[in-house]
């Protein structure tokens, strides 16, 4: 077969399979091409669903990790599109100065709290639907498949990406779902707190597949507080090493 | 009459006690009720017997006149199992006697009520009872026979009061009715002949409604900020329901829209035979084209959403967050309504945690050096070491409350690179003893 007709079924199955570029509305870039090349859209893919979770702890409150990786997608979004993104959490609000320091401005963000977590849901499928946002975040603690795949078709419908910040079980409907837990930092303990440093699972992503540990790429990524943006800290490779030394070094 | 005379009477008397908080309930129900005669509907203040006040001006021709008015409303009351009377006149005053103490005629002509007053008696000028007793007492039964006393006479004996209802009655003095609620500024409705029952019907209906009073807000340049839909049902009862907007709008579909989740709320019941939209609150709204392109992201469309979760969640719980000059992290930030303009003031510059906890959880701390982050501590049954710690960032109240003691904030990293945003209230060697606290958590 030549190779022209080859690229172009290629083309059409990755449509049909709502992958690639042509699939999607668009994408907005993470702003770390390392990432950006393993997703197949190029970036963060507008008019989906995408998960975000985070590393359990076990004593019921989970590290600000995925909280502040969901809200780095959301303000990178809202940059992106010049139009206000919506948060919808039922808990314990976020501290927007903390969220403002990783790029969601109170220009940007606007916050719903509804009473009960049904709400969220709604208020989250109410948001997907309205093309003058550039991205909806709900967090979430039960979603079943049926509700994220209503999202999933809403999102399509609108192009506007839809966020859950899940701190439950996985949706299952979600065309990217990440996992992101804080990791130590690397510099001289002397020197107090280091740059936000994030281990970064990509658990799923459509149309890529996943390694024998269930991941599709993992990356070490650190907050460059000045530039306002991620960069890469390390080779995935090494991180086994790191607790030893500090170990050594407490 | 005693209990014991009226047992006497009638041997098979029901006894009730009085319940006054339910008897001025139903009146009030009533007046509602009456609003579809007119806005300016009252339940009577002044409490010889239950009353209602309708203001009827400019209403009457809807129902035919005043005669036929009157007959409408007394004929609707009696099928509804009241016994009514009502009058109508030039003032309050003059209805309120006939409708009491007239015994015919209840349609008092226009500037008669001089001559409808003069046969009644002075108990009909709404006088405490012993007033009129005395007023008896002195020969002057009726109100006629007060027209002739000087007023500088009544005056000396009564006080003002007799003169006062006397003017009022006769119209020299004006006595305004409050109505229940204040009349809305626009409004619409729909009196149906065969009652309806049906949801669709009711929602077609207020459609239809939605329209003409979208299109009257239109013609003066006006959008709504709260709307009421009530629906005035076969049984005299009423049902309403309202909705706001975060800015003036007149959209037709947009506000029907907003309505539908609460629609079902106005359970026809037997059925409804008048359906009323009241704009309760308006502003103004410049003339604008409707229908953009669907494509094109107008502000429009962020308003109707934050429209449609406002009426749903609650205005209150759709927020920006925005800075606050204040160094105290749990005043740092202050809600506004999400289209409200964002004042420029930024954020801190020092490290703000992604959660803050509503409520700082105390922590068990070793901290060998004073004024230095604890090298320990134990939170919710956990224990972490700390490995590498910010210098600390004191922060104290406002000068003008300082009340609660000066706070060192520490950002600190465990062993697993969790950061917590640690404080110490209090200082070493102080009493009370310094107190650890986690505030929040960081990315």
């Amino acid at each position: 077969m030549p190779s022209a007709d080859l690229a172009r079924l290629r083309a059409r199955i990755a449509a049909l399979e709502g992958v690639g570029a042509e699939a999607v509305p668009g994408a907005v870039a993470l702003g770390l091409p390392e990432v950006d090349a393993v997703l197949p859209w190029g970036g963060l893919a507008l008019g989906c669903l995408h998960e975000v979770t985070g590393v359990p702890h076990g004593n019921g409150v989970g590290d600000g990790a995925a909280t502040a990786f969901s809200a780095m997608l959301l303000g990178r979004l809202a940059a992106g599109e010049r139009k206000p993104a919506l948060w919808i959490g039922h808990g314990d609000m976020p501290y927007a100065p903390g969220l403002g320091q990783l790029g969601l401005g109170p220009e940007r963000l606007v916050l719903v709290r509804p009473y009960r977590a049904a709400q969220s849901l709604w208020a989250l499928e109410e948001g997907v639907r309205c093309r003058a946002l550039a991205g909806v975040l709900a967090e979430v603690w039960d979603v079943d498949l049926t509700a994220a795949r209503r999202l999933q078709l809403a999102a399509k419908a609108s192009g506007v990406p839809a966020l859950l910040l899940n701190h439950g079980p996985a949706c299952g409907a979600a065309v990217t779902r990440w996992r992101v837990g804080t990791s130590p930092s690397r510099s001289d303990p002397a020197l107090g707190v280091g740059p936000w440093r994030w281990n970064v699972e990509l658990l799923r992503c459509r149309g890529r597949g996943v390694d024998d540990r269930g991941r599709v790429a993992v990356w070490e990524v650190e907050w460059d507080e000045q530039a306002r943006g991620l960069r890469l800290a390390a080779p995935a490779a090494d991180r086994a090493a790191a607790p030893q030394r500090f170990r050594a070094a407490g | 009459m005693s209990v014991a005379d009226a047992l006497a009477v009638r041997p098979g008397l029901v006894l009730a006690p009085a319940d006054e908080a339910a008897d001025r309930a139903l009146v009030d129900r009533l007046a509602d009720w009456c609003s579809h005669y007119t806005p300016w509907a009252a339940a009577d203040a002044w409490t010889e017997g239950f009353g209602l006040w309708l203001d009827v001006t400019g209403c009457a021709h809807l129902f035919g006149g005043e005669e036929a008015l009157l007959a409408h409303l007394t004929r609707r009351l009696k099928r509804l199992g009241f016994s009514a009377r009502a009058a109508l006149a030039d003032t309050p005053g003059a209805a309120w006697a006939r409708a009491r103490y007239g015994a015919n005629h209840p349609c008092v002509p226009g500037m008669g009520q001089r001559d409808a007053l003069a046969p009644l008696p002075v108990a009909a000028l709404r006088l405490a009872p012993e007033t009129a007793a005395t007023l008896s007492g002195l020969g002057l039964r009726c109100i006629g026979d007060l027209y002739g006393i000087p007023r500088a006479g009544l005056a000396a004996r009564f006080g003002r009061v007799v003169a006062h209802r006397l003017d009022q009655a006769l119209g020299h003095e004006s006595e305004p009715i409050s109505p229940r609620r204040p009349p809305p500024s626009h409004g619409v409705h729909a009196a149906f002949a065969e009652p309806i029952a049906r949801a669709e019907d009711v929602a077609e209906a207020v459609r239809r409604l939605l329209e003409r009073l979208c299109r009257q807000l239109e013609a003066e340049g006006l959008g709504l900020r709260r709307l009421e839909v009530a629906a005035f049902r076969v049984d005299a009862t009423s049902r309403s329901i309202a909705i706001g907007t975060s800015r003036p709008a007149r959209d037709p579909r947009h506000l029907f829209r907003l309505l539908g989740e609460d629609l079902p709320a106005l359970d026809p019941g037997f059925g409804i035979e008048l359906l009323r939209l009241s704009a309760l609150e308006v502003a103004p709204l410049a003339p604008e084209q409707t229908g953009l392109e669907a494509g094109d992201a107008c502000p429009d469309e962020f308003v109707r959403l934050l429209d449609s979760l406002g009426n749903r969640l609650g205005f209150d719980r759709v927020m920006r967050l925005v800075p606050q000059q204040s160094h105290v992290p749990e005043r740092a930030v202050t809600r506004l309504p999400p289209t409200a303009p964002v004042p420029s003031v930024s954020w801190p510059d020092r490290r703000r945690p992604v959660r803050l906890f509503s409520r700082p959880e105390p922590v068990e701390a070793m901290a060998p050096v004073p004024d230095s982050p604890p090298v320990m501590f134990r939170w919710r049954n956990r224990a972490h070491r700390v490995v590498r710690a910010d210098s600390a960032e004191r922060i104290a109240d406002e000068w003008w409350r300082r009340i609660a003691p000066e706070r060192d904030y520490y950002v600190v990293e465990d062993e697993v690179g969790r950061r917590f945003w640690l404080f110490r209230e209090g200082l070493y060697g102080a009493e009370p003893p310094p107190r650890w606290y986690v505030h929040g958590v960081f990315a």
